[in-house]
């Protein structure tokens, strides 16, 4: 497949002289082939230019793709609590995110809409929400850990915290920002407050809530590997600690550009939500 | 008793540079089944009468009264169709009449509110796209809907505010029939439907001379705003429901229509 795909780019590229036409999507996906093709190119030689001017400390791609090529060719293997495949350690800490997102979405929608809708209660809030947003979530760990005592639960609690805000701020700011015409249509016409709630608010706010939650997730996905790597146990956080603490970088690399393609599948997630869910005028 | 009683309307903005005053002593009376249009030029206020008629805006001093009723908010016995159409985009159509009769009467069963629905999307012409979304119907549509919403509560008062400023010459003319029809129908034939007796009190804002002409009874023309008030009120007397071609065929039409010229750019001689 992927050879025919490379036959097409020679084909297309010396034929576009001749006339040759393409379809625009295929042209427009060969583009964009070529300039990931080119893009991954550019970083393969960085790296390994940076590999030999650093005499071989910085494992050279060769090396890793073949360790990466390893880890995955045997990725659901169990050799006890310390020894799992790269898959049940993605499971291990995918699990950890979307349960604390979830549990942060929970908590975050229904407070931003009531600080959306309410000047009180966003008066109330936004000093909390504006202290703690900055804070690392990270430092909620200790807390996490005296409150339930337990590695896991603390683990899932960092990442709840994590979730909050950006779904918090994103959501209140589309409910404050629900056009006039739109409440003006539910004034005049009297919508009951399930109504105005089911109707205009949930259906405009959406698109923010959605951004919201995929910022959450982007941050929940970037903070789970220094969770982990502070919890220890399965996940991919503690996978990477444990292959620097057995000196090999190639392991760690090889997390690194899975953890990557794992962030960039969730964030293209969230991305087509969010477009099936906005409306133009 | 006048049906509809504007009572020394005046409304006034606090704004940094101090009070910024866009009505003063707007007096207004308005008989049952009168279809009456405001025009004049834009920034006079004309729009804000009409707000504070649909309880959207509240009057700095004066009072409303719908049927002897004061009005003191906005409710759906004075249906409102806006300029800018105003649809909800992510409901369909059929659900943006839908919704607005739910809400008005939700006592009514499911059918009693789909046949409502049916009825006057098809006065409309739009029970065929009734599944569209606002965003894949054309201006002259999005309108239609709005002007099927806002019959479809069977309102007391209509209030129409530029509800053809958007739209090409040839759409505006066919919507100002629709209206018209709608009217009728709303009027008579459905009195079986709707123990309500179905709308025929309009007041419709317009910076259109012909607009104002064809569709009412009386004209209230504004002053120029600041502080703008009723500078005159001029009567239509040609019976209503109008053809549009005998209509413009008849004197009386140019000499409204020139009339109208004088009081809002003035008189021809001072060109």
């Amino acid at each position: 497949m992927s050879k025919q795909l490379e036959h097409n780019v020679k084909a297309s590229s010396v034929s576009t002289g001749k006339g040759f036409a393409l379809p625009p999507y295929v042209k427009d996906a060969l583009r964009k082939l070529g300039y990931l093709v080119g893009s991954v190119a550019i970083l393969v030689l960085l790296w390994e230019l940076a590999s030999r001017f650093s005499a071989q400390s910085l494992p050279s791609p060769i090396s890793t793709f073949g360790v990466l090529w390893s880890i995955l060719s045997d990725p659901f293997y169990n050799y006890g609590p310390n020894d799992k495949g790269i898959a049940l350690q993605f499971a291990a800490s995918l699990q950890r995110v979307f349960t604390g997102f979830i549990l942060g979405a929970l908590v975050a929608i229904p407070l931003g809409i009531l600080m959306g809708v309410t000047p009180f209660f966003k008066q109330i809030f936004e000093p909390i929400v504006e202290v703690l947003r900055p804070v690392s979530p990270l430092a909620w760990f200790p807390i996490g850990l005296a409150v339930f005592q337990s590695v896991g639960p603390a683990t899932i609690f960092i990442i709840f915290i994590t979730s909050l805000w950006p779904t918090v701020v994103n959501t209140a700011f589309g409910v404050s920002s629900i056009p006039k015409d739109h409440r003006n249509v539910a004034a005049v016409f009297r919508f009951s407050k399930w109504k105005y709630l089911t109707k205009i608010l949930l259906p405009y706010t959406l698109p923010h809530i959605l951004t919201g939650l995929r910022l959450s997730m982007g941050v929940a996905w970037l903070v789970i590997v220094a969770a982990e790597m502070l919890s220890g146990g399965v996940g991919i956080g503690f996978f990477v600690w444990d292959s620097w603490n057995a000196l090999s970088l190639e392991r760690v690399i090889a997390a690194i550009i899975l953890i990557g393609l794992v962030g960039l599948v969730l964030d293209r997630g969230f991305h087509y939500i969010q477009k099936r869910f906005t409306y133009g005028g | 008793m006048a049906y509809l009683d504007l009572q020394n309307i005046g409304k006034v903005y606090p704004t940094k540079q101090g009070d910024f005053e866009v009505l003063r002593n707007v007096d207004l009376l308005i008989d049952r089944g009168e279809f009456v249009s405001l025009i004049g030029h834009s920034g006079c206020g004309k729009s804000t009468v009409l707000n504070i008629v649909s309880g959207l805006e509240k009057a700095t001093t004066g009072k409303v009264f719908l049927d002897g009723k004061r009005i003191t908010g906005p409710g759906p016995e004075r249906g409102v169709v806006f300029q800018n159409y105003s649809l909800l985009p992510w409901l369909t159509v059929w659900g943006n009449v839908y919704e607005v009769v739910d809400a008005v009467f939700p006592k009514r069963t499911k059918a009693e509110k789909d046949e409502i629905v049916e009825h006057f999307l098809t006065v409309v012409g739009l029970w065929k796209h009734r599944h569209k979304r606002p965003d894949e119907i054309s201006g002259g549509m999005k309108q239609r809907a709005a002007i099927a919403r806002a019959f479809a509560v069977k309102p007391q008062v209509l209030l129409l505010d530029e509800p053809f400023g958007a739209l090409d010459a040839l759409t505006r003319s066919t919507l100002q029939d629709e209206l018209v029809n709608l009217m009728k129908s709303t009027g008579t034939t459905d009195e079986r439907e709707f123990e309500h007796i179905g709308t025929d009190t309009v007041i419709m804002v317009t910076h259109d001379i012909d607009e104002a002409i064809f569709l009412s009874d009386r004209i209230v023309v504004m002053t120029n705003g600041p502080s703008a008030t009723i500078d005159t009120i001029i009567k239509v007397p040609v019976k209503r429901p109008r053809d549009r071609r005998e209509l413009i065929n008849q004197p009386v039409y140019n000499e409204l229509k020139q009339e109208l010229l004088e009081y809002l750019h003035g008189a021809p001689a001072a060109h």
